[in-house]
């Protein structure tokens, strides 16, 4: 299952990420993954939430700039060299990862992580040859 | 298109009938202040001349200048040539580079200026069965009152909402059917901005937009014209001389026309004070040759620019002036080259950002920096900071490549950079010097 990311541009400021955070908390909206790049000047905050529809109307009411795009997740045993088997089967697929985070909390043994890559379908190919799979979004608690 | 024209007589005279007016003008108007402006006959002594050195518009260059500095020092009164009981009206200046400077009207200068507003609304194809919104500031700014004389004069249903209140100016705009808007560029693209955000595009039946009193692109002309669907022509003018309407845009769109009966215009070096040719590039020089309270005679407006008589397709015969390339006193030196701000505006437009920018110039260990404030779009921004980082670099080499030197780019949120209702403020110099 895509997954759908909200990424908002953020000035680097103090109090912008408790901004975005309290707006989302005041529409009862519910964080599932959450990470930030910066450079000196601005920031993008990568967000997977329980309800995109109201998380993006809160971001455009506010007049933030943000944009959607598809990601993965992955559950990758939770044990020393769990992800490093994933990453070096991606690697030797030749598979371009943009980016990637993890996501808190584990189940079943498994951590989960969210991967932004370039060619999906390749990239779904080359976890499973490594035995694991992408996620259909439950260990978000995506429904 | 047909043309229209305000006072058809006067705006398509022949060269030969508005040298006969200037000559004549002039030197009425030489021996005027002379008799009433003790200031000026001193500047005149000092160059050893007396209002019989003075035949016509080819004596003008003999005469001194008037820079911004005489009109403060001669402030208030000093430069005033009627008894003051004559005078019904004072405008002034904002004063965001010094002092204020106050101007003095009398019923007649103010009729007159109403002429001057009234032919640049009918250059925009505006008629009495318009409805003229003019969203410029009412007060001791000159924009409000000078579109509003002239729309009145002209015959439009006047809408005097002034600036700002944006709520209010969409709700008129909507609710009554605007047809002409007059108000700074920079307002304009606000306004064109949130009709957008409300989804009220198509209950706006604006034709023409009048759009002065700030520097802005053609670029910024095409975006505003495009977003509001609208022809967006530029008016030209300053407190000094009377308000907007010293100059305006006709239906070609490429220059003004400066209204000759009323002002001889002058391109001069701004290092040497030399009359320039025709053609040539350099600071604009205003002689106002009918007003009577406060008359200027080869006034310094700091304001770079090319004067062509080369004939207009739309029938009127007055001098033309480009856009201002910016203004001797806006120009900026820094590790000594000349940038406008409005080149940086430029490049913004071109690379698809919007035209709410801020420049700041501060020196940094003897050596000068240029930052620039740029607001992310949603065309520009990306949930990858590669994707953005490489887009900023391209913005920064388009910058590099305009102005020649190096400028730090930062991107801020979308409307974070404060927008103003009346004029933009664009560039903070932090050097001291």
């Amino acid at each position: 299952m895509k997954i759908h990311q909200i990424s908002v541009f953020l000035e680097n400021r103090t109090g912008q990420l408790a901004e975005i955070t309290g707006l989302l908390a005041e529409n009862g909206i519910d964080l599932r993954a959450i990470n930030v790049a910066e450079t000196s000047d601005y920031g993008v905050i990568r967000l997977i939430t329980d309800d995109e529809n109201a998380a993006c109307e809160v971001l455009n009411k506010n007049g933030f700039i943000y944009s959607i795009s598809d990601v993965q997740t992955v559950g990758v045993p939770d044990k020393p060299g769990g992800l490093s088997v994933l990453l070096k089967a991606l690697a030797d697929a030749d598979i371009d990862i943009l980016y990637m985070y993890s996501i808190f909390g584990r189940k079943d043994g498994r951590a989960s992580m969210v991967f932004r890559v370039a060619d999906q379908a390749a990239f779904e190919a080359a976890v499973e040859s490594s035995g694991l799979n992408c996620s259909d979004g439950e260990d978000l608690g995506l429904e | 298109m047909k043309q229209q024209y305000f006072q058809k007589e006067i705006e398509c005279a022949s060269q030969q009938q508005i040298k006969d007016w200037q000559d004549e003008r002039l030197v009425k108007q030489v021996r005027h202040v002379w008799d009433n402006v003790p200031y000026y006959r001193e500047k005149m002594k000092e160059k050893g001349l007396t209002p019989d050195d003075i035949k016509g518009r080819d004596d003008l260059y003999k005469l001194p200048f008037l820079t911004k500095a005489d009109l403060r020092d001669a402030y208030p009164y000093g430069l005033l040539a009627v008894p003051l009981k004559d005078c019904v009206r004072i405008h002034s200046t904002s004063g965001t580079t010094g002092k204020r400077v106050v101007a003095f009207y009398t019923k007649e200068d103010i009729d007159l200026w109403n002429d001057c507003c009234a032919r640049a609304i009918v250059a925009a194809g505006g008629t009495p069965d318009d409805i003229c919104q003019v969203a410029y500031g009412y007060g001791l700014f000159t924009g409000g009152f000078g579109l509003n004389g002239g729309s009145q004069k002209l015959g439009c249903l006047t809408l005097p909402m002034s600036s700002g209140n944006t709520d209010r100016q969409l709700q008129f705009m909507e609710d009554l059917g605007s047809t002409i808007l007059c108000c700074t560029p920079s307002y304009a693209a606000y306004l064109a901005e949130s009709i957008h955000e409300r989804g009220i595009q198509d209950k706006i039946r604006l034709k023409a937009g009048i759009f002065g009193a700030e520097a802005w692109s053609e670029e910024m002309r095409r975006d505003i014209e495009k977003s509001l669907g609208i022809k967006a022509y530029d008016i030209y003018g300053l407190t000094e001389l009377s308000g907007p309407g010293v100059a305006y845009e006709c239906s070609e769109q490429t220059g003004m026309h400066i209204n000759e009966d009323h002002f001889i215009a002058e391109i001069i070096d701004p290092d040497t004070g030399e009359v320039l040719p025709e053609g040539s590039q350099g600071e604009l020089v205003f002689t106002s040759i009918t007003k009577q309270a406060f008359p200027l005679l080869r006034y310094r407006t700091r304001d770079i620019c090319v004067l062509t008589r080369e004939k207009c397709a739309c029938g009127r015969t007055h001098i033309k002036m480009s856009k201002p390339m910016g203004r001797s006193d806006d120009m900026l030196i820094i590790k000594g080259v000349n940038v406008f701000p409005s080149q940086i505006e430029t490049v913004l437009l071109e690379q698809g950002y919007t035209s709410n920018y801020q420049i700041i110039v501060d020196r940094v260990n003897n050596s000068d920096t240029l930052d620039v404030l740029v607001e992310m779009t949603a065309d520009h921004f990306s949930d990858s900071l590669a994707d953005i980082t490489s887009r900023e670099k391209d913005l920064i080499a388009a910058l590099k490549a305009m102005l020649g030197i190096y400028a730090h780019v930062h991107l801020v949120s979308p409307k974070s950079i404060v927008r103003s209702e009346g004029k933009a403020v664009r560039v903070i110099d932090k050097r001291k010097i």
